[in-house]
């Protein structure tokens, strides 16, 4: 082609015939990787805590999942769930988890500076991953239950790619479609509903929050509740790409530069930051050079400082209303 | 009704900030709170209002009664229920929020139909034109007078009995402190609202309120009805910045004079 053989420079450092599968790739990758920073930009919204457990929620959910799909080895199983009602389970359990973190642990230090609540947060990380080596032990679990086999894969023909084809996993394109709906279903509840408004008004101001009759901590234990929620879903969809470990938690190493990309108190920046970040990653596969193939995990973080320099405030933060 | 009986409020377990307050509010008057700063007026309001707690302040002695009963131990969101608001000082708006939305989040705690809610909407607009134009806009960016007309708005969305206001006048220029004290009166008249009002502006207070009160460090050290105070030699000096004789007093001797004189001794 002669798109792409023209590039001079560019064309020994990017291998343009990757670059549509790459690209694709990306962006399905990076609707699972949205929908994670979305719980994070939730509770930050609201309550202004940067939630460091969120990964160890997803991780969490996700082998939560598995259990109540009967994942657990021969014979010892309790449940044995089709995947549907499992990650129902799952998430009416994250629910709770996530109500009970915020009523036990967060609640008794309201008032206490955030700084202290942060690190509260990377305890229960703590705690859970160990909770979790103790209740399903370390080694990665790969029977995670599929919807479809690895070999089911769609083909779309694409004249100048490699192969003249892009090439996607069923299963890879279902968690995106799965990570949209649930992104799109919770800014609509977010921006549409009176309770949407009540968590959005919280976010706001406390006080203010407080003296038109919100009450501020159900609004807490709630946002609290759906992050779980959220954390699961995007636990669940992470698994079913990568099978359940206690590795699964270091998904929010890459969420966070997606939630600053986006501005830290944007939901549809986080699930877009995603993207950037999916995009990010495999970019980098497509490159001619193994130097910057390796990059996969850093790659993120060199587009966010690029990002941050330009814009501080995230591609979509609150800008702070300043009256003169 | 609403009575307060005697209160001492205490922050942090050492601050104390009310020694003794009491004073009430009949419905349907217009009562206002005048002191300097630091005297108590803004605690007060907030003892009423159950925000004392979230900010480690608690009343240690005394009573909050409304319609007989007592609400000093209740939360927030509980005493909005009952039908009490507080606009807190330095019109707090959801900043990031639209007018519109900012209105809605004053009726979230009530289950009303979308009807109804339109309705009270509607009423809002009705006293405050200013505020349908810009329903749309982002409540943050605008004027300082516009959004004291929002907090006010927000707060008949509760569909209140009394409403406790904080400085409604601060920071605004004259004419539109006029403008707003001409809506809260109107408020009242139409509706029969009582309202609990803690201002700087003494002249205005004064003129819009059938009772005053006068606080001093955490007690109330004057009190009657506000044409009998407008006329009391102490508030005209303190307050109004007359003389017996009316003519302006020289800011020195005011302050030696003050130096010398408290309310009680």
């Amino acid at each position: 082609m002669r798109l792409f053989s023209s590039g001079g420079a560019l064309n020994t450092f990017l291998n343009w015939s990757l670059v549509p599968q790459q690209f694709v790739t990306g962006i399905l990758n990076g609707g699972t990787i949205g929908l994670i920073a979305l719980g994070i930009v939730l509770i930050y919204k609201s309550s202004e805590v940067f939630n460091f457990a969120h990964g160890h929620l997803v991780m969490f959910g996700a082998f939560l999942t598995w259990w109540f799909s009967g994942g657990a080895e021969a014979g010892g199983e309790l449940f044995n769930l089709p995947l549907w009602a499992a990650v129902v389970a799952a998430l009416v359990v994250s629910m709770g988890i996530g109500l009970l973190i915020e009523r036990f642990a967060l609640r008794p230090l309201t008032g206490q500076p955030l700084l202290a609540i942060m690190l509260m947060t990377l305890g229960m990380a703590q705690l859970i991953e160990g909770v979790t080596a103790i209740l399903f032990g370390v080694q990665l679990k790969s029977n995670f239950p599929a919807l479809f086999s690895p070999s089911d894969v769609l083909v779309i023909p694409f004249p100048g790619a490699f192969g003249n084809a892009i090439r996607l996993k069923y299963t890879l394109v279902a968690t995106f479609i799965v990570a949209l709906l649930a992104a799109a279903l919770f800014i609509w509840f977010f921006n549409r509903t009176k309770t949407g408004l009540a968590m959005r008004a919280t976010a706001e101001s406390h006080e203010v929050a407080r003296s038109v009759g919100i009450n501020v901590s159900r609004v807490f234990g709630l946002s609290w509740g759906i992050a779980g929620c959220i954390a699961t879903l995007g636990g669940v969809l992470l698994a079913t790409l990568t099978g359940v470990s206690l590795n699964l938690s270091t998904v929010v190493l890459i969420a966070f530069p997606a939630i600053l990309l986006g501005g830290l108190d944007s939901l549809g920046g986080a699930l877009l930051g995603g993207f950037a970040v999916g995009l990010a990653q495999a970019l980098v596969q497509a490159s001619q050079r193994i130097e910057v193939r390796n990059a996969t995990e850093i790659a993120p973080y060199i587009l966010l400082l690029v990002v941050l320099l330009i814009r501080p405030e995230g591609l979509f933060g609150q800008k702070r209303i300043e009256r003169v | 009704m609403l009575h307060i009986n005697n209160i001492e409020v205490v922050y942090s377990d050492v601050i104390f900030v009310l020694r003794g307050v009491s004073l009430s509010v009949r419905d349907g008057q217009i009562v206002s709170m005048l002191g300097a700063n630091g005297a108590g007026k803004s605690t007060t309001l907030k003892a009423i209002s159950g925000l004392l707690r979230a900010q480690q302040g608690e009343v240690t002695r005394g009573s909050v009664e409304w319609h007989g009963e007592r609400i000093d131990n209740k939360t927030p969101d509980e005493i909005v229920r009952m039908g009490i608001v507080q606009m807190l000082e330095g019109r707090p708006l959801f900043q990031h929020l639209t007018v519109e939305e900012n209105l809605r989040a004053g009726a979230l705690f009530r289950t009303t139909s979308e009807a109804s809610l339109g309705r009270d909407l509607d009423e809002v607009y009705e006293y405050f034109p200013r505020l349908l134009e810009f329903r749309r806009r982002t409540a943050g960016y605008l004027s300082g007078g516009e959004q004291q007309m929002v907090v006010i708005g927000r707060a008949l969305m509760a569909k209140p009995k009394l409403m406790l206001l904080d400085e409604p006048s601060l920071g605004l220029a004259p004419l539109l402190a006029q403008a707003i004290f001409q809506v809260i009166r109107r408020i009242n008249a139409e509706s029969g609202v009582s309202m609990l009002i803690v201002e700087q502006n003494a002249h205005v207070a004064l003129a819009t309120a059938a009772h005053a009160y006068v606080m001093e460090s955490g007690r109330i050290v004057l009190n009657g009805p506000a044409e009998q105070l407008a006329q009391n030699a102490d508030i005209k000096n303190f307050y109004l910045g007359l003389t017996q004789a009316d003519e302006r007093k020289s800011y020195r001797d005011a302050k030696h004079y003050k130096r010398r004189k408290r309310w009680l001794g």
